[in-house]
C-alpha cells in the first residue's frame, strides 16, 4: 500500500474537467500495465484514486475527469509535480485473443479512456486484425475526447470511427442518437467479432444487448466494471460484486460473468 | 509468562476490565481472569463468579487476535514535501509478541485472515510481520459460551495444530495445564518453565474435557452446501425480515474474527508538509461502503446484512476456500437487538412459500380471484 | 364466470383492443387473469423473460432503469388504461427495462407467451397484434424523442 513517486511530464486538457496526465518515474518504475488495467494515483495529502491507464508509450498516461477532491487534485497537477501511483491492477482487455478477428470498440463518455492504449495497439499491429470499428458515444460535442486523435485513427489505422451524441447544438453534423444505433451502422461480422465496451454501467447493458441481437457470442463481448476501490489488492473488501473482487478479478469481464453478477438486485 | 516475555515480545492474553474478558497486555499470570467464566446469549454479555481458580474457565469476549494483526488504526505510509515533491516513508509496524489463551475458533480465525492478508501477491506487511513474530499459545476450551458453534464450523473445541503450545486447563483437586507442543518454538519455551511428562490419564481427562464441551454446544448451523443454498436465497422474504431488526451499527463486523474490509484516510499536519495515509477498520454495514458515483449500491439495510451474511457463509468460499465463519458466536452476543446467525440460517433454508405475510419482492404481481 | 366476463369487458373496452373481433378478444381475455401489484414491488425487471404483459386497471406504474448505485432513473409512467409491455411480442423477448407499481396496480395480467404461440399458427391474428402493439411502440418513441428534447431549458443559469 505504499505508492511509488511518479512525475508529471506532459498535461493535456482534453476537456473543461478532463485532463491527460502522461509520468515518469522518481524511483523503481511499477511494471508495464496491460490494456484496461489501472493505477492508484495519489495526490499528496488528498486521497488516492483508481484511474485507468490511457496510453503505455511514450509515456505512461491517464485521463482523469474531475469530480471529486482526488481527482481535481491530481487533475490540478503540473509538469514537474509529483504524485503518487501504485499498480498496474486487474484483468484488462485481451487484445491477443481477439487477433485473427473483427473488433468493435466502443467507449461512452469518460469510458473512451481506458479503451484508448487497445486502439492504439492495434494501430501498430494493424494486419493482426480484420475489420475494426470505434464507436463513439459522447453527451454532447463539447464532451468528445480525444477529438483530434479521431482522424488519426480513421487515417493511420484504417479503422471504422463512428461518433453520435446525445445531443448537439445546430451546425453539428454528425450523428444524434444513442450509441447502440452505431452498433447496426458498423461494418464488422459479427461471426468473427470481438468486442470491447467500456463506459457508465447502463450504456454497456445496452450496448452488451445490441452486439448479441447482431450476432456477436455473449462469451466476446467484452464489458469494464466499475466499484468502490480502496486499496485494489483485494484486502479492503469495497469492491465486492457477489464472489468476485472487481479488482482482481475485473475490472474487465466477459459480458455472460458480468450479467450474472449484475443481476442480483441491490436495493 | 516471563519467558513470553523474554526479548521484549508483548504478552497479549485476556484479562478483566470494563465488565468483560478483553485481550490487553498482561505484566503477568496474576492479570488473567481467575475464576471468572461468562455467560453469552443473543445480545448478551455477563462476567460471572466462578467457584474455583480457572485461568481460562471463559470463552470469547469482544476481542479477538484481529486487533494485533489486522489493528483498528494502521499507519501505511508517512510522507514529507520537498523542494521537488515529496518523500514516501512506509513506517515499521512490527511489535512481536506472544498471544496467549488462542480458542480454537479464533485460531482457525487467524488461519482465515491469512489467506486474506499473508498468502496473498499483496501481502500486507503489517499483518505478515506481526504474524510471523507472534508466538501462538492456545488454550482448549472447556466452558463453552450458549453463543458457540465452533462444532458446526468444524473449527472446535480443540485445536489440533497452528499453535506453539495449547493449554488444557484440569481442577480436579489439583489446578494443572495439560500442555501440547506444536513447534521448537514452543519445545525451548516450555524447557523453561517447571514441567512434567504428561501422563496417558492426564492425556485422557485432557481430552475428556473438549468431549465434555462439545457436548455442551448448543447451537447448530447446517454447513452441508451452504455455499449454493445460500447464492438460491437471494430474494428470500427472511431478508426483509431481518432487516427489521438489524440496525447496520456495525458491531457484528467489529467483533468478527476474521471480517478484514478497511478504510483508508489521509491526513495532513497544519502546515501541509507532512501528509499521511491510515488505514482503519471499515464494515460493510455502513452506508458509505458501496458508494460509488454519488450513490451507494447497497441503500438499504437488508441488503446490507445480505451482503455480509451471505459472503461470510457463502462467497467467501469462493473467495479462499475456506468458510468465512468459525463459530465463536460473538456476533450474536455483541449484536443490540440480538440477531442470531445461526437462526438466520435456519430461516433461510425454509421455503419461502411458508413464510410469513411478507411476499417476496421477486413474486411481482399477487393473483387474486 | 364473473372474473371472466370482467376481464373481457376491460379488453374490449381498452382503445388498442376495442375494434378486434371479437374472436380475439375472447382468445385474449381467456390468457387473462386479474392481479394486484403492492405499491413499490415490481412487475418485471430488465433482462427477464417477457412473458407476460398488463392491462391497467388503476394506479400507476413507473417504467425505470436501475443504475449501479442509487435510486432507479424513471423514463416514465403510465397509469389506468394503459398497456405495459410489448418485449413480449418482439425478439428477444426480453424485458427491456424495469417496471415497478407507484401506486396500488389492480391490473389484468395476459399471458403473452401464449399469445405468441397462437401469433405463430394463425398469422392474421399475429398481423392484428403486431399492428396495435407496434402502435404502441411508435407512440412511446415519438413521446420519448420529445422528451430528449430538453425543452423547457435549464433554470439554473
Amino acid at each position: 500500500m505504499v505508492p511509488s513517486r511518479y512525475r508529471v511530464v506532459d498535461r493535456v486538457e482534453e476537456l473543461a474537467d478532463t485532463v491527460t496526465l502522461a509520468v515518469e518515474p522518481v524511483d523503481e518504475p511499477v511494471a508495464a500495465p496491460g490494456h484496461g488495467q489501472f493505477n492508484m494515483l495519489w495526490a499528496f495529502g488528498v486521497g488516492e484514486v483508481p484511474i485507468s491507464v490511457s496510453a503505455r508509450s511514450p509515456y505512461l498516461a491517464h485521463t482523469i475527469r474531475a469530480d471529486g477532491a482526488t481527482t481535481t487534485a491530481l487533475c490540478s497537477l503540473t509538469p514537474g509535480d509529483m504524485l503518487g501511483l501504485r499498480g498496474p491492477f486487474g484483468v484488462g482487455w485481451d487484445l491477443d485473443a481477439a487477433a485473427g478477428g473483427d473488433l468493435v470498440v466502443i467507449g461512452g463518455g469518460i469510458g473512451l479512456a481506458p479503451v484508448r492504449s487497445v486502439i492504439r495497439a492495434v494501430i501498430a499491429e494493424r494486419d493482426r486484425f480484420g475489420h475494426v470499428s470505434v464507436l463513439i458515444g459522447a453527451r454532447s460535442p463539447d464532451s468528445l475526447l480525444y477529438r483530434d486523435e479521431l482522424a488519426d485513427w480513421r487515417r493511420d489505422g484504417d479503422i471504422e470511427v463512428l461518433v453520435t451524441v446525445d445531443s448537439a447544438p445546430s451546425g453539428w453534423t454528425g450523428d444524434v442518437g444513442v450509441v447502440t444505433t452505431l452498433v447496426d451502422a458498423a461494418g464488422f461480422d459479427p461471426s468473427r467479432t470481438t468486442a470491447m465496451v467500456c463506459g457508465p454501467e447502463i450504456m454497456m447493458r445496452f450496448s452488451a444487448l445490441a452486439l448479441i441481437g447482431r450476432g456477436v457470442a455473449a462469451e466476446r463481448v467484452k464489458v469494464s466494471l466499475e466499484r468502490n476501490m480502496v486499496c485494489a489488492v483485494a484486502q479492503c473488501g469495497h469492491c465486492q460484486i457477489g464472489p468476485v473482487f472487481v479488482c482482481r478479478e475485473g475490472p474487465v469481464f466477459d459480458w455472460g460473468a458480468a450479467r450474472s453478477l449484475l443481476e442480483v438486485r441491490q436495493r | 509468562m516471563q519467558a513470553l516475555a523474554r526479548d521484549g515480545r508483548t504478552v497479549l492474553g485476556p484479562t478483566v476490565r470494563d465488565g468483560a474478558i478483553v485481550i490487553d497486555e498482561l505484566d503477568s499470570a496474576a492479570d488473567l481472569p481467575a475464576g471468572w467464566g461468562d455467560e453469552q446469549g443473543p445480545g448478551s454479555y455477563r462476567l460471572v463468579r466462578r467457584d474455583d481458580e480457572a485461568r481460562f474457565g471463559h470463552v470469547v469476549g469482544p476481542h479477538s487476535w484481529k486487533s494485533e494483526l489486522f489493528p483498528p488504526r494502521t499507519l501505511l505510509v508517512h510522507s514529507t514535501r520537498t523542494a521537488d515533491g515529496f518523500t514516501v516513508e512506509p513506517p515499521d509496524n512490527r511489535r512481536p509478541a506472544a498471544f496467549v489463551g488462542v480458542r480454537p475458533c479464533d485460531l482457525r480465525a487467524i488461519e482465515t485472515q491469512d489467506l486474506v492478508f499473508d498468502d496473498t501477491d499483496h501481502p500486507d506487511p503489517t499483518y505478515r510481520n506481526r504474524r510471523a513474530d507472534a508466538v501462538v499459545v492456545a488454550v482448549q476450551c472447556t466452558d463453552p459460551a450458549a453463543t458457540c458453534f465452533c462444532t458446526s464450523m468444524g473449527t472446535g473445541p480443540r485445536s489440533t495444530s497452528g499453535f506453539d503450545l495449547a493449554l488444557t486447563e484440569i481442577l480436579d483437586g489439583r489446578h494443572r495445564f495439560v500442555i501440547e507442543i506444536g513447534s521448537e518454538t514452543g519445545r525451548e519455551l516450555i524447557a523453561t518453565v517447571p514441567h512434567t511428562e504428561a501422563t496417558a490419564i492426564d492425556l485422557e481427562i485432557a481430552q475428556a474435557r473438549s468431549d465434555d464441551a462439545a457436548a455442551h454446544i448448543v447451537r447448530r448451523v447446517d454447513t452441508d452446501g451452504l455455499p449454493a443454498r445460500l447464492a438460491a436465497t437471494l430474494e428470500h422474504p427472511q431478508w426483509d425480515n431481518v432487516a427489521e431488526r438489524c440496525l447496520t451499527c456495525a458491531n457484528c463486523t467489529m467483533v468478527c474474527p476474521t471480517c478484514f474490509c478497511s478504510a483508508v484516510e489521509d491526513r495532513t499536519d497544519l502546515t501541509g508538509d507532512h501528509a499521511e495515509r491510515w488505514r482503519r477498520w471499515d464494515s460493510c454495514f455502513t452506508l458509505d461502503h458501496s458508494y460509488m458515483n454519488g450513490a451507494s449500491v447497497r441503500s438499504s439495510s437488508g441488503s446490507r446484512y445480505r451482503q455480509w451474511l451471505t459472503h461470510k457463509f457463502g462467497t467467501w468460499h469462493d473467495q479462499f476456500g475456506v468458510s468465512g465463519c468459525t463459530g465463536c458466536g460473538r456476533c450474536i452476543a455483541w449484536c443490540p437487538v440480538g440477531i442470531d446467525v445461526t437462526e438466520e440460517l435456519s430461516a433461510l433454508a425454509s421455503d419461502p412459500a411458508s413464510e410469513g405475510t411478507v411476499p417476496p419482492e421477486g413474486a411481482g404481481p399477487q393473483e387474486v380471484q | 364466470m364473473a372474473a371472466t366476463r370482467t376481464i373481457r369487458e376491460l379488453i374490449a373496452e381498452h382503445p388498442l383492443l376495442a375494434d378486434l373481433p371479437a374472436a380475439d378478444i375472447d382468445l385474449i381475455a381467456g390468457c387473462g387473469q386479474n392481479v394486484h401489484i403492492a405499491t413499490g414491488r415490481h412487475l418485471f425487471h430488465e433482462g427477464e423473460p417477457a412473458d407476460t404483459f398488463y392491462l391497467v386497471r388503476s394506479g400507476r406504474v413507473a417504467i425505470e432503469v436501475a443504475p449501479p448505485a442509487g435510486p432507479s432513473l424513471i423514463v416514465s409512467t403510465t397509469g389506468p388504461e394503459s398497456l405495459v409491455g410489448w418485449s413480449w411480442l418482439f425478439p428477444p423477448y426480453r424485458w427491456q427495462l424495469d417496471a415497478r407499481a407507484v401506486d396500488e396496480v389492480s391490473a389484468i395480467a395476459i399471458d403473452g407467451a401464449c399469445l405468441r404461440g397462437k401469433c405463430e399458427s394463425d398469422n392474421e391474428l399475429g398481423y392484428r397484434l403486431m399492428q396495435r402493439f407496434a402502435q404502441l411502440a411508435v407512440d412511446n418513441l415519438l413521446a420519448a424523442r420529445r422528451q430528449l428534447l430538453d425543452l423547457y431549458g435549464d433554470n439554473s443559469g
